[in-house]
């Protein structure tokens, strides 16, 4: 089921939760809204469930409009972030409420309610907890009851509020992968609200990223990350390194450090780097000179992230080379090691994206 | 190791400290009750028992409490539900207005009642106009019973509510439940144990006041006369077997009151444990 938001708008009191946003989502599409907290994230995803109502503006499920229905009849199903299971009811009757909840006359028998619901526990591989109480059950299999529960009415939609946040890193990514893979078996249209940027990329087919009640970009993961929209997106979606200096004659000077630039305008510029897009080396080059010196040294997986300071930074730089460079140059706390730029990002006031350009090196 | 304030004299001393002074406050009275009650025999117990204005006295003291819990009960958890789950202006002061009867004493709640309600009261002409007695009457004394009682059930919610949120109820909203639906499958369930805590303490209180009742009910004996009232109108009349026995009454009840109380406390500790 396709989901059209037009205008939709709210606010609490005296602050704007969401400016008038606009947002089409396809039939089978899995979209993750994207931002910090107070970001109005969680508030569209509610708006859309109509557990809260818009100040203004409309809201299309396919082709029906939704706007004015009441959440029980907006054919949902809804993950709450601390899953919300109904705590004096086991797990089977948890799964089994909506189906209960029926009218009379539409309520399936109790023998199909049990046969409904061991499927759905057979989904989320939890047949043997089904008499369990919710309080007996780890974060991650509350959080598979609460997908169940959700998916027992079949809804159109299905929306998700930081689904796993509260979890431990190895259950997260194992829970996500396996949402993937529901998703696309059962082929429902699915938002999730999240504020990890890792969990967005991964997930989603595309990223809603939003900031101050606003949608800052829509894009895929792909395009997110290589092109962001602006300044905002570019340094929610990765740790950022500045370096602001004077340009003159394709020249950038900062202190005593300076780097060729090529045809960039004069005046003051900042640009922004990635920390994999910093290469370290034992020498100055011809064009470059960065002085750094290393202040701490954290080995992550594949790769080790440095601490870069030097007098010419107002803040320390974050930078990652692999475990070979990290031999080769043989560093060491305190050591002094040459920046180069392998490539750098670029802002203007309007926040309008600009042709990321490639330092010559 | 010892830990601080673990030393044995230190122990003794405080345990037996609190013992002796719990026993001579309040275990000794307890007991000086029924002493006295039965200070004559059982059978003269059992006259003054059968007395026909202390069976009245209980009589309406069992109707008042049997009108004032349910009323309360359905009050309380309107006002408990009004102001957990929804924002309006003067939310906050409604919070703080329901603790009036627990601020005012009740002699001054029973005189407030008999102002507006009595004879030359402010709606006391409008009511005799219409032939109706709330004054010295059971309704007075209800009415009464139901101003002091009424904050025990929301205060008893209140917090429990709010540390719960609202999650749960939202939830099954999107799972298409109806309103009464939300309310008997996960609303009550999960406030169970605090209304019954506040049940037990509305109907204590309302069995035992004294204090508005005496100003509204105008002690007419077999009529308007409560357990309380009773108690102290028998003692009035140099009848100490029969104020100690109906006090008896009373404290019997109390007693019950408590081992419910204790019961329902057992039974929330254990089902904590195996949640």
């Amino acid at each position: 089921m396709s989901i059209r938001i037009e205008q939709v708008a709210k606010t609490f009191g005296r602050t704007q939760a969401l400016a008038p946003i606009d947002l089409n989502i396809a039939d089978g599409e899995l979209i993750g809204l994207l931002g910090p907290s107070g970001s109005g994230k969680t508030t569209l995803l509610r708006i859309m469930a109509g557990l809260e109502q818009a100040d203004g503006g409309r809201i299309h499920f396919g082709e029906r409009d939704v706007t004015q229905l009441h959440v029980r009849d907006r054919r949902i199903g809804f993950v709450f972030q601390h899953y919300a299971l109904f705590r004096h009811m086991t797990v089977f009757e948890n799964v089994a409420f909506g189906l209960r909840a029926m009218p009379r006359r539409e309520r399936p028998s109790n023998a199909d309610i049990r046969s409904r619901v061991t499927q759905l526990l057979e989904m989320v591989r939890l047949n043997e907890f089904a008499e369990r109480f919710p309080a007996q059950l780890s974060g991650g299999q509350q959080q598979r009851v609460a997908l169940a529960r959700a998916l027992a009415l079949k809804p159109d939609v299905l929306l998700l509020d930081e689904p796993f946040g509260a979890l431990d890193a190895k259950v997260r990514q194992e829970l996500r992968r396996w949402l993937r893979h529901l998703h696309d078996e059962l082929n429902f249209t699915s938002v999730f609200v999240t504020h990890d940027q890792e969990e967005a990329l991964e997930l989603s087919d595309r990223v809603v990223v939003m900031s101050n009640g606003r949608i800052e970009q829509i894009a895929t993961p792909d395009e997110l990350y290589r092109q962001p929209a602006n300044r905002f997106v570019f340094e929610f979606l990765g740790d950022v390194n500045r370096l602001e200096g004077d340009v003159r004659d394709g020249v950038l000077t900062c202190g005593d450090a300076h780097l060729d630039v090529g045809d960039l305008a004069d005046g003051g510029q900042e640009l922004l780097l990635r920390p994999h897009e910093i290469s370290l080396a034992g020498e100055p080059s011809a064009h470059t000179h960065l002085p750094v010196t290393v202040t701490a040294i954290v080995p992550v997986g594949a790769e080790v992230r440095l601490e870069l300071e030097a007098d010419w930074l107002v803040e320390p730089w974050l930078a990652t080379i692999s475990h070979a460079d990290f031999e080769r140059l043989d560093v060491q706390r305190g050591k002094r090691l040459f920046a180069t730029p392998t490539h750098w990002h670029r802002f203007n006031a309007q926040t309008v994206a600009e042709p990321a350009a490639v330092a010559m090196s | 190791m010892i830990r601080i304030g673990d030393a044995p004299i230190v122990r003794r001393l405080l345990i037996g400290s609190a013992l002796s002074l719990t026993g001579l406050f309040l275990v000794l009275p307890l007991v000086a009750i029924f002493a006295q009650a039965f200070a004559r025999g059982v059978d003269i117990y059992w006259d003054n028992l059968s007395d026909q204005y202390t069976l009245a006295a209980i009589g309406l003291t069992l109707f008042v409490s049997a009108l004032t819990v349910p009323i309360n009960l359905v009050f309380g958890i309107f006002l408990a539900w009004l102001v957990t789950r929804f924002e309006f202006p003067g939310r906050r002061l409604l919070q703080t207005l329901i603790d009036i009867p627990f601020a005012v004493s009740p002699v001054v709640a029973g005189l407030v009642y008999l102002l507006l309600y009595g004879r030359n009261g402010w709606l006391g002409g409008w009511l005799d106009a219409n032939d109706l007695q709330i004054m010295f009457a059971w309704p007075g004394i209800v009415l009464v019973t139901l101003f002091v009682t009424c904050p025990f059930v929301a205060r008893e919610l209140i917090p429990l509510m709010q540390a719960q949120g609202s999650r749960e109820e939202e939830a099954a909203v999107t799972l298409g439940a109806s309103g009464w639906t939300v309310f008997r499958r996960v609303t009550l369930p999960n406030i169970r144990g605090a209304l019954l805590y506040g049940v037990i303490l509305t109907n204590a209180r309302a069995v035992g006041e004294f204090g508005a009742v005496s100003v509204v009910a105008g002690a007419i004996r077999g009529e308007t006369n409560t357990l309380p009232l009773q108690v102290e109108q028998l003692y009035q009349d140099y009848n100490t077997v029969g104020a100690f026995t109906s006090a008896s009454l009373l404290a019997l009840m109390a007693l019950m009151t408590l081992a419910a109380k204790a019961m329902l406390d057992r039974r929330a500790e254990r089902r904590e444990k195996n949640a």
